[in-house]
């Protein structure tokens, strides 16, 4: 009985997400539609279909990325917001690089366009990491205004100095074909981003679970004084896994260059670096559970297309589950096992055992 | 560019422009100022600015007056508070983590259910609104006049909450038990004032706030509801509420500096495409960050902001 009431804590995330997905068909019932239908359309195309696959792997991998970006510095002890900045910025470096750096191999310029997207993404960051370590300055505060100047620095960039010519719409250039990157299903558009996103979620697990650099980040992030007696710098893991960070989100807007629209578009991330917040959250901070949960909410996104297409539901129904996911989540986390009833009870029938077993041996 | 200055009714429209602009953020931030003075982050203000317009359009729409709009409206507003206050101060939850899912559920639900409610029409409606009042005399006076005393009563109500939040924050019991939360609330518990109690007190408003800062988008400037139509206004109050530094008046000054800005770059789009709006548009945010930095006088937010509070013992 314990042990049934112990798994349902234990799996309190699922059932967080089935009451989520629950009232999210209420809002689904009161738009007139059957949530049925709808979840079956939606969790059937994102997963189960060929084409709905390959977007949600094409969704899933700034989510991903973006994701990352907020995991590693969590892990020590700071919150990253700016990643939707650090998108903008590493899609700005990444082509920059690839419209202007003289030609290369189609590998190797592709590496250094990737580099360059990090490059963007970490001095980005660079800004918050360097106020929050030598001027303690809140990086919540910092990172949320930096993603504002980003975005307008490159909706700039795209409308003015690297405007394409006679386009109708701010955007560049379009980048040579042999710097797209390699694609994963033949005739889709999921791209080689999100094996590197996954690639870099079982790096970055090993590094921060196996590895003394690792084990120092945790220590900064749980007890900044006791790692400060310990010997190991404060200021320096604040800065390099916020700059990490940033680079990580950099890729994420690499990509969505290299892999997908070919451009740097006016607007165009559409809030990835706040859902990356989302996937952090959902993943506890884990890297592998990262990729779960960046699986989830790419499917979620991608289902949403083909849910509106085959029953009529709005694509909007999808923000509000993701928020509701997140409510329920976050909700489920305040019930903790220990804390229950059920848990007071089994410590009676213990220590009643362990009584009759003290009275057995006398 | 410079014939604004030169021209008394050009000028006065242009302020009127920056005013009527900065009036909502004005609502959304002092909002922020007293929820983050009590010590909890409210990075939903964006979502709850858009809950407070969908219910201002789903009251003005059903009671075909603008009354029951603006109490609908703030009710919302307060709904959506409510969430972050039983996630971020009952559940501990990290309050930014809940403020992002207010955002992301307020984006999707309005968007969603005000084409259920309004049939599709949100977009073509005209709501009966609050048509400005000029307060005689006092309109009268060039340029100011017409700027500052003929508004509606929802400016007329922005008028009167900033002085009444600068009041209640600086000069009542209230008020010092509200930043001593903010500041200290272990310190604050121990004196016998209830953390959560006030905590909730003061996201409750900060919600109705934000929620009135909607409502005067639909009921005072564009008389519809359409989808996001909060447009980043609740991130703006954000950096409004440091440039200010955590206080009414600051907060104030800094929106309607904001509200100037975004008038300027307005303008460009349309008069001047040699000068990059965007400028206009980072300026804020850039103002913000040096002013963190300390180069415009150095602002130090609450030192328990975004902390979840628990007794040791219960």
């Amino acid at each position: 009985m314990v042990a049934a009431v112990r798994l349902l804590y234990a799996t309190k995330s699922v059932w967080a997400i089935l009451c989520a997905l629950l009232v999210g068909a209420i809002v689904i019932m009161a738009g007139g539609s059957d949530p049925l239908a709808a979840y079956a359309a939606l969790f059937h195309g994102a997963f189960f279909e060929y084409h709905g696959i390959a977007t949600t792997l094409v969704k899933m991998s700034p989510l991903l990325l973006a994701g990352l970006a907020v995991v590693l510095p969590l892990r020590a002890g700071l919150f990253n917001i700016g990643a939707e900045g650090q998108i903008y910025l590493g899609a700005l470096f990444a082509t920059l690089a690839a419209l202007y750096l003289p030609a290369m191999p189609g590998w190797l310029h592709i590496t250094v366009c990737s580099l360059a997207g990090m490059l963007g993404g970490a001095l980005w960051a660079l800004v918050p990491a360097y106020l929050k370590a030598w001027h303690n300055i809140n990086e919540v505060i910092v990172t949320l205004l930096m993603n504002y100047i980003g975005i307008n620095l490159i909706s700039y960039a795209v409308s003015g100095p690297m405007m394409d010519e006679g386009a109708p719409y701010p955007y560049s250039a379009e980048i040579r074909e042999d710097l797209w990157l390699p694609h994963i299903l033949p005739r889709t558009d999921a791209h080689l981003g999100v094996v590197i996103g996954v690639a870099l979620a079982v790096l970055m697990y090993f590094v921060l679970e196996r590895t003394s650099i690792g084990y120092s980040i945790n220590t900064v992030g749980r007890n900044p004084q006791a790692a400060r007696y310990a010997g190991m710098s404060v200021r320096q893991h604040i800065v390099w896994t916020l700059v990490a960070g940033g680079a990580l989100a950099g890729l994420a807007g690499t990509y969505e260059v290299l892999g997908l629209k070919y451009r740097l578009f006016h607007m165009f991330s559409a809030g990835y670096g706040y859902d990356g917040i989302v996937v952090a959250f959902l993943s506890g901070s884990h890297p592998l559970y990262a990729i779960l949960a960046a699986l989830f909410l790419g499917g979620l996104r991608s289902g949403a297309n083909i849910m509106q297409r085959a029953v009529g539901v709005p694509t909007t129904v999808v923000d509000s589950i993701e928020g509701l996911v997140v409510i329920f989540v976050a909700t489920s986390l305040a019930f903790r096992f220990e804390r229950s009833r059920w848990a007071v009870l089994w410590r009676r029938r213990k220590d009643v055992d362990a009584a009759l077993a003290g009275a057995g041996e006398k | 560019m410079m014939n604004i200055l030169s021209d008394p009714t050009m000028l006065a429209d242009f302020l009127a422009t920056a005013l009527r602009l900065s009036v909502p953020v004005i609502f959304a931030a002092l909002g922020g100022v007293l929820s983050e003075r009590s010590g909890v982050y409210n990075i939903g203000l964006e979502g709850m600015i858009l809950a407070g317009a969908f219910g201002a359009a789903v009251g003005g729409y059903f009671a075909g007056t603008p009354l029951v709009g603006l109490a609908v409206g703030i009710g919302f507003g307060v709904l959506c508070a409510l969430l972050l206050a039983v996630l971020g101060v009952s559940l501990g939850v990290n309050q930014i983590v809940a403020g992002i899912a207010i955002n992301a559920l307020m984006l999707g639900l309005t968007a969603f259910l005000s084409r259920v409610v309004f049939h599709g029409q949100g977009n073509t409606m005209h709501l009966d609104g609050f048509m400005p009042i000029a307060i005689p005399g006092l309109a009268d006076i060039p340029v100011v006049g017409p700027v500052l005393f003929k508004q509606d009563v929802l400016v007329y109500a922005m008028y009167a909450l900033v002085a009444l939040s600068y009041w209640i924050m600086f000069h009542t019991r209230w008020g010092l038990n509200i930043r001593a939360v903010g500041e200290n609330p272990r310190a604050a518990d121990t004196a016998g004032i209830s953390v959560p109690r006030l905590r909730y007190a003061c996201v409750l408003t900060s919600g109705g706030l934000a929620g009135l800062g909607g409502c005067y988008l639909v009921l005072s400037q564009i008389f519809l509801f359409s989808e996001h139509m909060s447009a980043g206004k609740g991130f703006i109050a954000l950096a409004a509420v440091i440039l200010g530094r955590w206080s009414p008046l600051g907060a104030l000054f800094a929106c309607l500096l904001f509200g100037v800005c975004d008038a300027l770059q307005l303008r460009l789009q349309f008069a001047n495409p040699e000068v990059p709006y965007q400028a206009f548009v980072i300026l804020p945010y850039a103002v913000s960050i040096l002013a963190l930095i300390g180069l415009v006088g150095k602002p130090t937010p609450p030192a328990a902001v975004g902390l979840h509070y628990e007794r040791e013992s219960k």
